[in-house]
């Protein structure tokens, strides 16, 4: 998704440039794919950072204009509701942030002004200075709303929509991401990602950029602390002074042959185990009508990467068909995501692995059906990935669909001509991927002056 | 290219950066930061579909050069004084 981004606004300006995609199908992390004859998306739950058409300075305005889309050509749909799930206590909130915020001031009296104040902070925050050092969210949460339950209800959704780090996310990171979910909001593409990419790749050609399918980067070639070129799988050389990698920052120094360390790679990496239950019937038809909910079914939220196979305690349950733009017959579908361990998932014998989805399907059950209700036998088809299944697809270590702990915001590397884009550089979600292409590109390419080869992305 | 077509060529490239953006009744005078939504990758994208279209390049000092249609105007006049104008991009 960077990549596209990068590659058209590359291609804007007859900037010679080349996509290059291990898969047959384009995406990444936002993908597409489809399964006993149904359609499925594999990242998206939500578009966040939704703005309504001509929102100034907003994200989404932003990153459209540059790529010289229409707000109307992504035909986005917004959300109902979402809601926080905890035992006894549960918040809303919708695409106006009034919502949330008088829930929170509702369920939260003592803390009402304390959240004034927090949101105000997000508001002021600058996301285009890059801050010089990563602190501790959760710290600094806890000594200004002071109630940890309602420190615990922020973070949950915001942790299970963007957090690399376990129980905490840096303070950058929780600016964007509350912007994006609760100031800003949800919406889907009708019809899901495909569009969104189909709209994408249409213009990336159309501007004459070369898109290679199947087509695997096997190492990325230096000479004197500087890219020359790209090595494909087939043994050929493409010669290049710049690369745009969103293979991750670790991933793309391992390409260059310069391994990083333990502690450069930072903490351990967060993955996931999602479901996606395809039902006779649309969700709402089961009484449930939020979008997103975001649960958790004990008293304090944790966030980190389980001991067993998956940690049933707390998950995210996306209902695509409850945006306004899905249509109300017809089958319906469920997704349930929880967190996973990728040492659990990724050491199971073959024989395991199918019966230990099945498994995980069953811890997750008894919390999923108290909120959405018990659609058990409405499923008529159930598909899991797991930790090991993302790795496969995005060649992401760890299994990390939030990259590594420590972002690199500039998107420089030790390499000369080498940037990272994506997950890794810092930003989130579809409009976040759209805007560190678009950033990237922008400000190591274009405002670089011409080139005398070609750019691989 | 005279001064009106060079207004006509900068609201041209105005309009293919920024579709979402009414650029009925935009005045000379005022700065165009004021009166629509630009931000500075937009200027960058003006100066590009400069370069593209015109073979003018102008470097980044001169950036504030661009503030007004006015300023533009004068700023762009000895550069584009030869040539002449045309549609920045196929409309989508």
């Amino acid at each position: 998704m960077s990549g596209l981004a990068a590659g058209i606004r590359l291609a804007q300006f007859d900037c010679p440039v080349t996509l290059l995609e291990r898969h047959s199908l384009w995406g990444g992390l936002n993908s597409f794919y489809k399964l006993r004859g149904r359609k499925y998306d594999v990242g998206l739950h939500a578009l966040t950072n939704y703005v309504p058409r001509g929102t100034r300075g907003a994200p989404l305005t932003k990153a459209l204009r540059q790529l010289r889309l229409r707000h109307a050509d992504l035909e986005l749909g917004e959300q109902s509701f979402s809601e926080i799930a905890f035992p006894d206590l549960a918040l809303r909130f919708s695409n106006d942030f009034e919502e949330l915020r008088a829930g929170v001031h509702a369920a939260f009296p003592e803390c009402g002004d304390a959240f004034d104040r927090l949101t105000e902070e997000v508001r002021a925050y600058d996301l285009e200075t890059v801050p010089d050092a990563l602190d501790s969210t959760r710290a600094r949460l806890e000594r200004d709303l002071r109630d940890p339950r309602l420190v615990d209800c922020l973070m949950l959704p915001l942790c299970y929509y963007g957090s690399a780090r376990e129980d905490d996310l840096d303070w950058y990171q929780f600016c964007v991401l509350f912007q994006s979910i609760f100031l800003e909001g949800f919406a889907r593409p009708k019809d899901g990602i495909r569009n969104l990419l189909k709209v994408l790749v249409e213009r990336f050609k159309s501007l004459g950029g070369e898109l290679r399918m199947r087509t695997g980067v096997s190492r990325i070639l230096t000479e004197n602390g500087r890219t020359t070129g790209v090595e494909l799988d087939d043994g050929s050389v493409l010669r290049t002074e710049r690369v745009l990698s969103s293979a991750g920052y670790t991933e793309s120094m391992e390409l260059c042959g310069r391994p990083v360390t333990r502690e450069e790679a930072g903490g351990r990496r967060l993955t996931f185990f999602e479901s996606i239950f395809s039902l006779d019937r649309k969700a709402a038809e089961l009484g449930h009508e939020a979008t997103i909910v975001f649960f958790n079914t004990t008293d304090r939220f944790e966030y980190r990467s389980p001991a067993t196979d998956i940690d049933p305690r707390s998950g995210v349950i996306a209902t695509p068909d409850n945006y306004a733009n899905s249509p109300t017959d017809g089958e319906g579908c469920l997704r349930v995501t929880a967190l996973a361990s990728w040492d659990r998932w990724t050491s199971k014998p073959e024989e395991e692995y199918v019966a230990a989805k099945a498994a995980a399907n069953e811890a997750l059950l008894p919390a999923v059906t108290s909120i959405a209700g018990d659609f058990r036998e409405h499923v008529l088809d159930t598909d899991s990935f797991t930790p090991r299944t993302i790795h496969h697809y995005t060649g992401h270590l760890g299994g990390s669909v939030y990259g590594c702990t420590e972002k690199r915001l500039d998107g420089r590397t030790p390499v000369d001509g080498l940037y990272v884009i994506g997950t890794d550089q810092g930003y989130l979600g579809v409009v976040g991927a759209l805007v560190s292409g678009i950033g990237m590109a922008n400000q190591h390419v274009l405002a670089a002056g011409p080139l005398a080869t070609g750019t691989q992305v | 290219m005279t001064d009106e077509e060079i207004v006509l060529a900068i609201k041209d490239i105005i309009a293919t950066i920024a579709p979402d953006e009414e650029l009925e009744g935009l005045t000379l005078e005022e700065r165009l930061r004021d009166q629509i939504d630009l931000d500075s990758m937009d200027f960058l994208d003006i100066v590009m579909e400069l370069r593209k279209l015109y073979g003018v390049q102008v470097p980044e000092e001169d950036y504030k050069e661009l503030a007004s249609l006015q300023s533009t105007v004068e700023y762009l006049r000895p550069h584009l004084a030869e040539k002449t104008l045309h549609c920045a991009a196929p409309q989508a």
